[in-house]
């Protein structure tokens, strides 16, 4: 299942991936009438390349302990990440139906309990990172060699407890952590930086002793790249900077501040789809 | 009751922690930069690499104890209740008590008792807080050695557990150190007439209480919860059923604590009279701890007059 980078033709089979990924998440929210699309959307390259290429784990025994660990910090984007693991086949794909219903293993936001692969309850923004971070402590001290992988929104990274995160990560040295910021420049009320301005991230994240790097979120060559540097660099955690449109692959939902927790009515769903046919 | 031994509730968490640590690898303790006054700084001095102190980053703290005990050690995430409950609400609630996990609370500095720092240090709300949040289990022991009982207790359960201790130095209460269990109440004095039901340090004036009813003639039965959540049921039954009322007792507001928890019991199952001590729905002030329980209403003689209404009104 996972896929080989080796030239164009592979990085081809994660952008088809990208693709059906996409139509997922839009199925998912249209026919639970609820949901993000907008985040999920943007954050589809990031998890693809995670999933399918970068990160060790197994569909079959999600507990396996030497498994990378990815934390949904932003946990409303349950969409892209459903989406991964039913392709993964971490849970029945017809199980995306039941998004957001009662009796769902699948529920709006993140729950470790109910859904396989699964790793962090998450909701209220602010928290992932931190559980993240005492994890990624947790495997030190038992001496383990798997890395903790953590999605955060740049809205989220408003909340203080991202900074209380930062700081502890940098105290115990949690090279094992690698952390994305999706940076799309909105979140629910507008611009990051008319609601709460963030720039400029990298020397923040640099004065909280991170490693630091900026790319493009929706290049896989970039995305890879960035993260094996990162495993490569002991004694910090790092911070990856993911440039990203909100909405990305439909184009009246890119960058629109409105898709951020609205779904699509019927006819918005079916011309989306049709932007996402091969 | 002669008592006049007096002992940190800290102090009995603290040394169980080490007590514990001797035995289990995986037991860690996190603190944030309130150490020397939660006593935890004993066990960083013994256990250095298992200690953690975060800082003054109380949330951050809750959360990295869930991800401790994701990876299967069992975190003493300690701090000053207020702090816990309060500053750290959301932490407790979303990444603790709903993913269900095996973190245990150490909550210090609760209740009025706390004294001079005033009411922004007391916490008389966190177990209407804890309580409130579903799968969480509340332990609010009497004395150091109920509180070194409770501690062991938690490590040993699995779950979240939130454990409540004070600042001061509090009597020691022989009746109530033998057999601590989680959701069992302790009977202390056997009575027909009403039942005083206490937690946390009022199980001293309970027993005072009953003593006192006694020279006038009341049999008081005297039923000790160091568990508030869950309620022991039976032993509420059959107070409401053997005894004409009853009285709690505890040191925290009367809204959401061990008061409401009985009244909403026994009004669903027996209707009973009960009448509440405790915190009248009041910021606490500075003073000294014991002249506090005197000022608001937590001793002995507040009981026996609720004791005393309860039984004229019947
Ligand atoms: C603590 C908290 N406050 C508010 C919310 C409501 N909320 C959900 S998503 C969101 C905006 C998030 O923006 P961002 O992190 O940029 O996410 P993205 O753009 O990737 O969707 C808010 C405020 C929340 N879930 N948690
Ligand atoms: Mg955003």
């Amino acid at each position: 299942m996972q896929i080989v980078v080796r030239d164009q033709t592979d990085l081809a089979l994660l952008k088809e991936k990208a693709r059906e990924v996409r139509r997922r998440i839009l199925t998912m929210v249209h026919r639970a009438n609820s949901g993000h699309v907008g985040g999920s959307l943007s954050s589809v390259e990031i998890l693809v390349a995670l999933y399918y290429r970068l990160m060790r784990h197994d569909p079959r025994r999600p507990a396996w302990p030497e498994r990378d660990r990815f934390i949904l910090s932003k946990g409303h984007c349950t969409p892209v990440i459903y989406a991964v693991l039913a392709d993964c086949g971490y849970f029945p794909m017809s199980d995306l139906r039941t998004f957001r219903r009662p009796g769902s293993h699948l529920q709006g936001h993140p729950y470790a309990p109910k859904t396989p692969g699964i790793e962090v309850s998450t909701g209220t923004l602010g928290l992932g990172l931190s559980t993240a971070a005492g994890m990624a402590l947790g495997a030190k001290l038992r001496k383990q060699s798997h890395r903790y992988y953590v999605l955060c929104g740049d809205g989220e990274i408003q909340e203080g407890q991202i900074w209380e995160a930062a700081m502890f990560a940098n105290k115990y040295h949690l090279d094992n952590l690698i952390a994305f910021v999706d940076r799309n420049y909105l979140q629910t009320d507008g611009h990051s930086e008319e609601i709460m301005p963030l720039d400029p991230l990298l020397p923040k994240w640099e004065a909280f002793g991170w490693r630091t790097c900026e790319i493009d979120g929706h290049d896989f060559a970039e995305i890879i790249e960035a993260v094996e540097t990162a495993k490569g660099a002991p004694g910090k955690p790092t911070l990856i900077v993911a440039r990203t449109v909100k909405g990305k692959g439909v184009s009246f939902m890119e960058n629109v501040v409105g898709w951020h927790g609205t779904p699509p009515t019927r006819e918005e769903y079916e011309r989306a789809m049709k932007e996402l046919e091969e | 009751m002669n008592s006049t031994e007096f002992k940190q509730t800290r102090q009995g968490y603290v040394d169980a922690l080490i007590e514990l640590a001797l035995v289990d690898p995986d037991v860690v303790v996190l603190d944030s930069d309130v150490a020397k006054a939660t006593k935890t700084c004993d066990f960083e001095a013994l256990f250095p690499d298992r200690f953690f102190n975060c800082g003054v980053q109380e949330q951050n703290m809750m959360c990295v104890a869930a991800g401790l005990a994701l990876e299967g050690f069992i975190p003493f995430a300690t701090t000053f209740g207020v702090f816990a409950s309060c500053r750290a609400g959301d932490q407790v609630r979303n990444a603790i008590a709903y993913p269900k996990l095996n973190v245990k609370i150490g909550a210090t500095h609760c209740g009025i008792s706390t004294g001079g720092d005033g009411a922004s240090h007391q916490a008389n709300e966190d177990i209407a807080i804890m309580r409130s949040f579903p799968n969480m289990t509340v332990l609010v022991p009497g004395d150091y050695e109920e509180s070194r009982l409770a501690t062991k207790a938690a490590a040993r359960f699995t779950g979240p557990v939130y454990l409540r201790f004070g600042r001061d130095k509090y009597p020691v209460v022989p009746e109530i150190h033998d057999g601590f269990a989680i959701g069992k109440a302790k009977l202390l004095h056997e009575g027909e007439d009403v039942t005083i039901v206490t937690t946390g340090i009022m199980a001293s004036e309970g027993l005072k209480a009953a003593g006192i009813l006694a020279e006038r003639g009341y049999s008081a039965r005297v039923l000790h919860m160091p568990t508030v959540k869950p309620i022991d049921t039976e032993a509420l039954l059959a107070a409401a059923r053997g005894t004409r009322g009853i009285v709690t007792a505890e040191e925290h507001s009367i809204i959401g604590g061990l008061g409401e928890a009985v009244a909403g019991f026994v009004a669903e199952q027996h209707p009973t009279m009960v009448r509440r001590v405790g915190v009248r729905d009041t910021f606490g002030e500075s003073g000294q701890a014991q002249e506090l329980l005197d000022r608001y209403g937590l001793r002995a003689a507040n009981i026996v007059a609720e004791a005393l209404s309860v039984l004229q009104e019947y």
